[in-house]
């Protein structure tokens, strides 16, 4: 049927054979060949669909799903700035402003030559070390105008990525205060034979003990999760570690991959044994693409010291290899069902829960999803066992937790706490100082007033993924709540009307009052269209997704205040300005043909 | 069910109270929802007992006066509409939009993809035939802005029918409640989006 020969005809063939013809591996060819070809072509993705055997309606959902693809051609050169609220704290919007001037280009737009385009991207998970932007995935930061500057002349110069200077697209850990995770020195498989040693019922009961609960946000208890995919009926069974870190002002997982892979790996290979999984798969992030070598390597190291392939450790039948999946810029994967989709090469959209993942997971099978950091403390668990591990932290939330520390502080980085600590106590430790607001958990997460500073992170208190942002005296709640109204609408996946359509009406309402046209009537919109948000969006995103919004609204009112105007409406648009093209074309100047936007209160 | 809604009031009540004022208008609609109201067919005997219409068709009075509620149908597409809609917002206690123009832009909205100052010239200027080949300038022609608003980005709305056009029992339900102080609600089988 293919009368157009793609250009990388032969090309093409090799990646799919490499990923086996397998459907399930879509997000991972369209990745391998856009690594290839620049860009996604109609041509490319019908022979994509013809080579899997996919109707091209499939393999077009997709592509055009994931904001790391593109279905149209970009610049040689794609930049894009990270857009959390922390970089823009550091200056990223007047960077990315001056980036644009000096390429004289407009957002989104790809210079003439083909050469370059620049654009914003949601937090790209280096907020301790911003403004950061990505080159064609690669991660640059600290940024500073003379960086930017540098940049422009590189890519004027056409100059490859490989040849820029290395120290652009240095990664710092930034580790602050260490406790038993981040200073624990085992060796690799020691926490595999401890668990081995136990048996995986033995394993389990220790998990059990020890009341471990899952890092992602959530919390639930990983013991019950295990149990359900170990005894649920299934011919497969799968681990998943979910390593989609997209939560804004999150990086302690990138700190975990990146300086203690071989903990999370091995806490995958003890997951595989106690449930009975001969696969795992690790789902990264598609803006964590650099790690990728460094991890494969690792898993290398591990297939040849026996600690990953067949009968692990000598255990007769303890077969288990991890697979790492790219995501591609999509934030709604870290829950936990749309990552699942995404593994079997679908967009990722949420699915209907029940049947929960560990009955109804990868390919129907049973299957186990957990976080980066979840997995990292079983191996303190296999080798302490579950008591120990239950004396630390609080009673419901036991254990220690890694905080992304950033925003107004000294020392922004990552910092290892006992549950139970104070949130003054972080404050003092990361040097932040005359605090105006501290927002625990990212976007979806909680707003936090000085007179709060004595709640503690904990499941029974303030419970978070781990993001820790601080926000100082001079800095606008406000701007805040825009910023994340503006990445929950460019985050929606579109499945159910009430997020698809209410995070762009909050969005556009934010907007309108940051413009100067906001009302009372806004802000009861604000509150009403919050209320229905929550209560009817089908997953975790949406109903999150008005949470800063109505803290900020309860706890710092003033600044919306400030901002609304004491008239009963204003239209969010220039009504005269609106009238300027037919007064042109028309030949108009009468006083008829021109309209006030506001016509004062009534 | 909702033909079983009614306004019945007591006898004495009756006599008391002045008449409600409703004004309705169509702005860039195609008058369905107006027809639509129509279907409330024999009840508008019912309404007529309770209420008097100030601007609206089916008096043809030109400029809206004090009101309790007014109706709106259709989206703000030109000057006038701008016009007629402020004037609705001033005089009207209880402002309804009603039908997909008006609370989306609706059909008129299509164009808004479409460059205005193109779609005048293509239609005005590029015939083949007409001798005067420019844009109508006379004063009396409103403007067209250069894009389909829904009405509650150019003034605040009080309450929203939804349906193109919604049924003439939605409109009545939604009338009877707001007339005798019910929360105004349409249940799934009245509330419709196409």
């Amino acid at each position: 049927m293919s009368d157009h020969p793609s250009k990388g005809g032969n090309a093409l063939q090799a990646i799919l054979e490499k990923n086996h013809f397998n459907p399930t591996r879509l997000v991972q060819i369209l990745r391998e060949v856009q690594d290839r070809e620049g860009w996604l072509s109609e041509i490319t993705l019908t022979d994509i669909a013809q080579g899997l055997s996919l109707p091209i309606s499939r393999v077009r959902s997709t592509a055009n799903f994931y904001s790391f693809f593109y279905t149209r051609p970009v610049g040689q050169y794609r930049v894009l700035f990270s857009d959390n609220i922390t970089d823009r704290m550091q200056g990223s919007t007047q960077l990315f402003e001056h980036m644009l001037a000096r390429l004289k280009l407009t957002e989104n737009q790809t210079s003439a030559d083909g050469a370059v385009s620049v654009a914003r991207t949601s937090c790209t998970g280096m907020c301790d070390q911003g403004p950061a932007m990505l080159v064609n995935n690669r991660a640059v930061t600290r940024l500073t105008p003379r960086r930017v500057d540098e940049i422009c002349d590189l890519i004027k110069a056409g100059l490859p990525l490989s040849s820029w200077p290395n120290y652009y697209f240095k990664i710092e850990n930034n580790i602050r205060r260490r406790d038993v995770l981040l200073s624990a020195n085992w060796d690799p498989g020691e926490a595999l034979r401890a668990a081995i040693a136990r048996g995986p019922q033995g394993m389990l009961n220790e998990l059990k003990l020890s009341n471990l609960r899952g890092r992602g946000g959530a919390g639930f208890t990983t013991a019950i999760k295990w149990e359900a995919a170990r005894t649920a009926p299934g011919t497969a069974r799968y681990v998943v570690c979910n390593a989609d870190e997209g939560e804004p002002g999150t990086f302690k997982d990138r700190v975990l991959l990146q300086r203690y892979p071989g903990h999370v790996f091995e806490g995958m290979t003890i997951a595989g044994y106690v449930i009975g999984a001969a696969k795992g798969f690790l789902y990264l992030r598609g803006e964590y693409s650099y790690l990728l070598e460094a991890l494969e390597a690792h898993l290398d190291g591990l297939r040849r010291s026996n600690l990953l392939g067949q009968n692990i450790c000598g255990v007769e039948g303890f077969n288990f290899d991890i697979e790492i999946h790219m995501g591609a810029g999509a934030y709604i994967c870290g829950e936990e069902t749309a990552l699942i989709e995404s593994l079997e090469g679908k967009p990722g959209k949420p699915r209907i829960r029940p049947p929960f993942p560990v009955t109804y997971g990868y390919l129907g099978q049973p299957t186990t999803v957990n976080n980066v950091e979840t997995l990292c403390k079983t191996l303190e668990i296999a080798i302490n066992g579950g008591a120990e591990y239950a004396g630390q932290g609080t009673k419901q939330s036991t254990g220690t937790k890694i905080l992304s520390v950033s925003g107004d502080v000294e020392l922004p980085g990552i910092y290892e706490y006992p549950f139970g600590v104070k949130v003054s106590q972080i404050l003092e430790d990361c040097g932040a100082r005359d605090v105006q607001a501290v927002q625990v958990s990212g976007a979806a997460g909680i707003c936090l007033s000085p007179r709060e500073f004595g709640r503690r992170i904990a499941f029974e208190d303030v419970p978070t993924a781990g993001s820790f942002m601080v926000f100082g005296p001079k800095r606008d709640m406000f701007e805040m709540a825009r910023n994340f109204a503006h990445f929950f609408a460019h985050e929606s996946c579109g499945f159910c009307t009430p997020c698809r359509v209410g995070t762009s009406i909050i969005s556009n309402i934010m907007d309108k009052i940051a413009a100067g046209h906001g009302t009372q009537y806004e802000m009861n919109e604000l509150g009403r269209l919050t209320n229905v948000i929550r209560g009817s969006a089908h997953c975790g995103l949406g109903t999150a997704s008005c949470n800063a919004i109505a803290d900020t609204v309860q706890k710092f009112r003033a600044t919306y205040e400030a901002k609304i105007r004491p008239v009963d409406f204003e239209p969010s648009f220039d009504l005269d300005k609106a009238l300027a093209k037919t007064r042109a074309v028309a030949g108009r100047d009468d006083a008829d043909a021109h309209l006030e936007t506001s016509v004062g209160a009534h | 069910m909702s033909k079983a809604a009614t306004l019945e009031k007591p006898a004495a009540d009756k006599a008391k109270k002045p008449k409600l004022r409703i004004a309705t208008t169509s702005l860039s609609g195609c008058f369905g929802c107006h027809t639509s109201f129509l279907d409330i067919d024999e009840r508008i005997l019912q309404l007529v007992e309770i209420a008097e219409f100030d601007r609206s068709p089916i008096t043809d009075i030109k400029h809206c006066g004090p009101c309790d509620i007014g109706i709106i149908e259709g989206g703000v597409c030109n000057a006038e509409n701008v016009h007629v809609l402020r004037e609705f917002r001033a005089n009207c206690k209880t402002l309804i939009a009603i039908g997909a123009c008006a609370i989306n832009g609706g059909l008129p909205a299509l164009r808004n993809h479409l460059d205005v100052t193109d779609c005048l010239t293509r239609v005005y200027c590029d015939r083949a035939g007409g001798k005067n080949h420019t844009v109508p300038n006379d004063p009396e022609l409103p403007l067209l802005l250069e894009k389909v608003h829904p009405i509650n980005e150019v003034v605040r709305i009080d309450y929203f029918v939804p349906g193109c056009p919604p049924s003439g029992d939605a409109i009545w339900k939604f009338l009877t409640d707001l007339i005798t102080g019910r929360m105004p609600r349409l249940d799934h089988e009245l509330l419709r989006f196409d």
